[in-house]
Parts: structure tokens; sequence; C-alpha cells
């Protein structure tokens, strides 16, 4: 067997192996020379040593984008969470049509960023009209739009990873903890949360991950108005990239900089949360 | 063993077919036949690196086509549909293939950015003046020898990179605040109106009496507001964090005497917030939703008839004519901000798109790319789309015969130079960068809904150029 796999290791792995290659290892590794480079277009790029890095936190827009962001990554992470899991405990309750609220729920999953950007700006900006004001007013109204929107987005997928580690918690655990007197706050807190610790490490790495690098939603809900006060990292990257002549480089090096911050916050993350995984 | 590294091929072949693909429709047949034909090459030689592959199919194509062939990025959304047409005459014609693909609005920089990087790069970009050139000048083809620089009526209308051309402007535009002369005549007819006729505005005391006026009586002449929305939302924002802003610029530049500055003074800001102050007071919508109201918006007001101005240009015409304004509807006013001797200023008028050839391109698509332009301002189809569906005027002797645009708001443009009025250049195109603009356009937003000062508006305006500057020529 093992040997039958070593064997075919190169037909099932191959094609694979090469789109991985061409879609990321060697883009990541033109990235990082490019970021030690000077260019227009990343065809005529001349090495310049770290200037680009030098730059990057002279720039204030991109100290704000890391504040903003880092904010928002704490606020969407939690509500996302708490909401997801309360839903998830509540359709695991056998309450009629079940089904159908899952998949509603879920069902906001499916569309892209981009288009549901642009028509929770309708919505918003609709409600907001009222008032006299509206979504790119200031970038308190911004942010709170692009919490809706994420959670909006999030919740569904994230509770179906909920029900499906609520519906693993054995039913005697549950039992035994009720026949020795405890009360659901208690069975909720010593039995049901330790038990889907897993999908607590699963859906906090996504949501986290998830609300750091966001991009597409930041771009089509705000696009990071008024005056970059609700940009985000990566649509600060881009804005970077694109929007300066000169800088293109800086904006490489923002990017790699931004590689390293989101692998670090991960991998604290997840050895966090493995922690407190407990063994069935 | 033989039999699996077949295999192993034939799976890398398959991905780069679809990677291949990707590039292009209408070629794909030819590099489908291409891609087999170096399968098979490798397979006899047991190589299989799927670069050769995709090498091998990119040559095949180029050398298919022979003859070179165009890819044109344009900057003008407004116009894209016309030079789709002109492009599928061309290779009707002559049957070399035209590819015209245009960059949504605010876009450009970062499209051609992108694209240019392509193997199959646009071969026809555009600058937008001096300091769109400074960052592509090393992608100009020079355009000193070719037929079509000898038909530029003069010099003005090239960009130069030393000796060399590089880019060479094919419109010239004009802008101002265009007004529905229907609604001003109403309004004149109106008891205690504050003039009696359009001509009497040639100040800005006039412009804002008129327009306080307007606004005050708004329900009683049927519009919304006296301006339509100064909407700050990037498709058009433009319309002051740029051709506003040109006017104070050109002020100063006049005073001193200059075409273009390391650091500006800023001696004509408070009548850059005076005018502003007026777009934002008199409009058809509150101050606090202009962060959201987009360029779409302000031209339906208009061609709508909710709204009496419009600060716009020329390419404006077949927009705000599609909903039933006709050509005796529409007239242009310079845009008066307060300076001394305005009454003689005419309206704005000059150009930011200057066609530049690749000179990284094939030698075959660059010439293939000159013949296209040069058809364009010779043939009677070309210079009929480009002077009578597009509405351009252009700078090339060749259109003197007969095709010369012709629409109220070029004839307007006209009647102000007829009248010895002096055209106000475009100044802009000597600003620093495009983040200067981006800076004063949020200060202004800010200002406007009231979340920031005009202080701040000063700052990035005096400020904010100087160390763009030093920043594009360090």
């Amino acid at each position: 067997m093992e040997k039958s796999i070593k064997k075919y290791f190169p037909i099932f792995a191959l094609p694979t192996l090469i789109a991985f290659t061409i879609g990321f290892i060697i883009p990541f590794v033109l990235g990082v020379y490019l970021s030690f480079c000077n260019f227009t277009t990343i065809n005529d790029a001349k090495f310049i040593g770290i200037d680009n890095y030098t730059k990057i936190f002279t720039d204030e827009t991109f100290v704000h984008a890391l504040w903003y962001t880092a904010l928002f990554t704490v606020v969407s992470v939690i509500t996302i969470n708490v909401i997801a899991f309360a839903i998830a405990m509540l359709l695991t309750k056998g309450i009629k049509g079940t089904n159908i609220f899952r998949t509603v729920f879920f069902m906001p999953n499916l569309i892209g960023g981009i288009v549901l950007g642009y028509i929770w700006q309708l919505i918003l900006n609709g409600v907001l009209l009222y008032f006299e004001r509206t979504l790119t007013f200031s970038a308190t109204y911004g942010f709170w739009g692009l919490i809706v929107l994420m959670n909006w987005q999030q919740i569904g997928y994230m509770m179906i990873i909920y029900i499906a580690g609520i519906q693993n918690v054995p039913g005697e655990l549950i039992e035994a903890a009720k026949i020795d007197g405890a009360t659901s706050g208690q069975i909720l807190r010593k039995v049901t949360i330790p038990m889907v610790m897993p999908s607590i490490t699963i859906c906090s790495f996504l949501t986290l991950t998830n609300s750091f690098k966001l991009f597409d939603q930041n771009l089509a809900l705000t696009a990071g108005a008024p005056s970059n006060k609700s940009q985000m990292l990566a649509l600060n990257i881009y804005d970077t990239f694109y929007g300066r002549v000169g800088w293109e480089g800086v904006g490489q090096a923002k990017a790699v900089v931004f590689f390293i911050m989101v692998a670090i916050i991960a991998v604290i993350q997840l050895g966090a949360t493995r922690q407190k995984e407990v063994q069935q | 063993m033989k039999k699996k590294l077949v295999s192993v091929l034939l799976c890398a072949s398959m991905i780069s077919t679809a990677l291949v693909g990707c590039g292009s429709s209408e070629t794909s047949t030819t590099e489908e036949a291409a891609t087999e034909e170096t399968v098979a090459e490798e397979t006899t030689e047991e190589t299989a690196t799927e670069e050769t592959t995709e090498e091998a199919a990119t040559e095949e194509t180029a050398a298919a086509d022979g003859e070179g062939s165009v890819y044109y990025l344009n900057f003008k959304p407004e116009q894209d549909e016309q030079w789709q047409a002109l492009a599928a005459t061309y290779t009707e014609e002559t049957g070399v293939p035209v590819t015209v693909i245009t960059a949504a609005s605010g876009t450009y920089e970062q499209t051609l950015k992108s694209e240019i990087a392509k193997t199959e790069a646009p071969t026809l970009f555009q600058v937008n003046g001096p300091v769109g050139l400074a960052s592509w000048k090393d992608y100009c083809y020079d355009l000193k020898d070719t037929e079509l620089y000898s038909y530029v009526k003069s010099d003005d209308f090239v960009l130069k990179d030393g000796d060399a051309v590089s880019g060479i402007a094919y419109v010239i535009e004009t802008y101002g605040i265009i007004y529905n002369k229907t609604l001003l005549a109403d309004y004149c007819a109106l008891d205690g109106a504050v003039i009696s006729d359009a001509s009497e505005i040639n100040n800005f005391e006039t412009l804002k009496a008129v327009a306080d006026d307007i606004q005050a009586r708004k329900d009683e002449l049927g519009v919304a507001g006296a301006f339509t929305s100064a909407g700050m939302d990037s498709s058009s924002d433009w319309r002051f964090k740029t051709h506003l802003a040109n006017l104070p610029i050109y002020y100063e530049y006049q005073d001193k005497g200059i075409g273009s500055t390391d650091a500006i003074e800023g001696t004509y800001l408070d009548n850059y917030k005076q005018i502003w102050d007026l777009y934002i007071t008199d409009s058809t919508c509150a101050p606090a939703l202009l962060s959201s109201k987009t360029g779409n918006d302000a031209a339906a007001e208009f061609a709508t008839g909710m709204a009496v101005f419009y600060q716009n240009g020329t390419w404006e015409y077949s927009n705000i004519t599609q909903d039933g304004l006709t050509d005796d509807d529409l007239g242009m006013l310079p845009i008066y901000i307060g300076a001394e001797g305005e009454e003689n200023q005419g309206l704005c008028t000059g150009s930011e798109n200057y066609w530049c050839v690749n000179k990284n391109a094939s030698e075959a698509d660059i010439q293939a790319t000159l013949d296209f332009l040069t058809w364009v301002v010779t043939s009677d189809t070309g210079r009929n789309s480009l002077a009578n569906d597009m509405g351009f005027v252009t700078p090339f002797t060749t259109f003197d015969d007969g095709y010369t645009a012709s629409n109220p708001l070029i004839n307007a443009a006209d009647e102000y130079i007829a009248a010895g009025k002096t055209a106000v250049s475009w100044n802009f195109s000597s600003i620093p960068s495009e983040t200067w603009k981006d800076n004063v356009g949020n200060a202004l937003l800010e200002y406007a809904q009231g979340t920031g000062e005009w202080s701040a508006v000063e700052t990035a305006f005096v400020d904010g150029w100087k160390t763009e500057y030093e920043a594009a020529n360090q």
C-alpha cells in the first residue's frame, strides 16, 4: 500500500504542486524580492535595499489602518463567534423548521464580498439618509457598517461549524451533569464549551484571519472614505501600490510586513485555543 | 515507467493549456494546436517543464498574426462604444486586430500598471500630462518621425521628454459651469430677478447673487437647487479636487508668470473657498450627503432639469442630452472665483489626454499601432468618428476640412474666444501627484460636511504640494 502511494505520488500531487508553485510560491518569492526594489511595473525592478521598509512607518495612513484593523478584528471576532454560537445552540434544540433556518442563515455566505459590500452600502445609506448622514460621513459609520456586514456574512458559516461541534457532544455527558444537579448555565460552561473547543479553535482562527485580511468588503462598502480613515490594512497596501506613483515598492514591503503579522497572530491564536481543547 | 511519465506530462500540459487559454479567446484554436504539438515533442524528449509549453504556444501565436496587432487602453469611459465601433471597422477594412479596453472611471493608472506588465501589453496607452509622463516615460516610443506627429498643429499639443516626442494630445477639451438656458431664462422672467439675461453673469458676485436667489426661490422655478450636487464619490470628486482647483493655481501662476512650481503659495485659496461654499450651499442636496453622491447623480440632476448649474466639460454633452435636453437648452459659463479682472476670463481649455505608444511592444505591433493612429486621423471613417460621434476637438491639421466637432458646449467655448476672452489653461497637469489631489479632495469633503476645518484644505493644498513635489522629484 505504502509503496503504491509512493509510486503514484507524482500523478496525484504534481498538478496541485505545480498550481501551488505558480499560484503561490513564485508570487511570494517574487513579492519578497520586489519589496527591496524600486519599480513601476514588476518587469523593471531595481534593487534598492531596505529603503521601502523604512518608509512604511513614516506613512501615517498605514499606522492608522493598523489600529483600525486591529480594533475591527477584535470586535468582529467576538460578535461573530458569540452570535454564531448562540444561534447554533438554538438550532440544535430541535425546534420546528431547524433545517430551513440553517439554510437561510448560511445563505449570505454564498454571495461574494464585493456584491455584499455594494448591497449593504445601498441599504445602510438608505437608512442613514433619514438622519442626513452617509456611510462615508465618518469612519465610525464605516466601522459599524462593516461589522454589520461581516456578521451577516460570516455568522451562518461559523454556525454550521458550531452545530457540528455541538452535535458531537455525547448525550450521556450532559445527562450525567443533569443528574448531578448542574444548572443549564453550568452545563454550558463546564460541559458544552470545553467539548466544542476544537470548533471554537477553527472558528476563531477563520474569523480572525478573515477580519485581519479583509479587502473586498472594505473596498466595496467605503473604499476607505473619508480621508482613508475607514481603510483597513489590505486596502491600504493596495492603495499604496496602485494609488501612489513611486510607492509600489513600499506597498510591496507593507505586504510582507502584513504577511508576517497575520502569520504571527494566527500561530499565537492557534496555540492559545489548542491548549484549551480537551480529549473526549 | 514510460507510460506514467507520459501521463504526468499530459497532466502538466493540460494545466498549461488551461492557463494559456485564459489569455485570449480569439487565438485559442492556434494555441491549442501549438500546445498539442509541443506535448508530442516533449514526450519524445522526456522533458517536462511547463514553461516551454507556454513559450512555444505564445511564439506560435505571435508568428501566426505576422502583421502585428493593436491594443488600446482607453482612458475615456464616455467614448468607449465609439472606440469599439471604430476598432471593429478598422479590423474589417485591414484585417489587423484592434482591441480596445476601457479602464473604469478613476482606475486608469492601476489598470495600466498591471496591463503593461503582461506579455500582451497595451501598445497604445494614455498619460494625462507632464506629471503622468514622468512615471511612464520609460515606456514611451519616440513619435517624432511618425506621420501622426506631422499632422499636429503645434508643439503645444505634444509632450516632450528632452527632444523625443513622447505623447500627442488627441482631444482638446473645455470645461466651465454648464447651465440650463431655458431654466435660467425662466428665472430671468421672474419678478425681482437679479439679472435679466444670462450674459450679465460675468463675475463671482453676480453668479453668487443669481445662485442664491435661485436657491431661495427653487420651488417657484421647480428646481431642487441652483447647482447639481457636488458629489465627492470618486466618480465625481475630480471635478473639484482637480478641475476646480485649477483656477486658484491658474491665477497664482498668472501673477507670477510661471507654468509650474515646486511650492505653491495658495494666494487664491480664499477664492477657492468662496466657490466651494457656493457649490455646497446652493445645491440640490445637504452637504452631509456629499460623500456618497456620484457623477451620475449630478449628471442626472442636470439632465432632468432639477438644477440650473453644473460644473463639467464638453465631454459630458452626450450624457446630459439623453433625457430630453436639447442643444438650445445648453450653455456654458466660465468658473468665476472672484479674482481680479475675471470679467475677461474665458472657459478652461486644454488637454489631459495624450496618446503614447508602448516602446516595449514588438516592432510589428508598434507599426500596426502607428498605422492605426494615422488611419484614425486621416481616413473619413476615423475623422467622422472622432469629430462627430465622439465630439472631439482635435489638434490635427487633417480635421480642418470639414471635420470640426460641434455641439453647443464646444460652440460656447469658441464664442468666448471670439469675444476676446482669455481661455484658462489646464494647469492642473502640473499638480505634483494623485495623492495631492486625493488629500485636497478629502479635506474639501470633510470641510463640506462639517467634520473638518477649511485650514485642512489649506494644509493639503500648500504643504501637500511641497511634500508631494519633493517625493515625486527626489
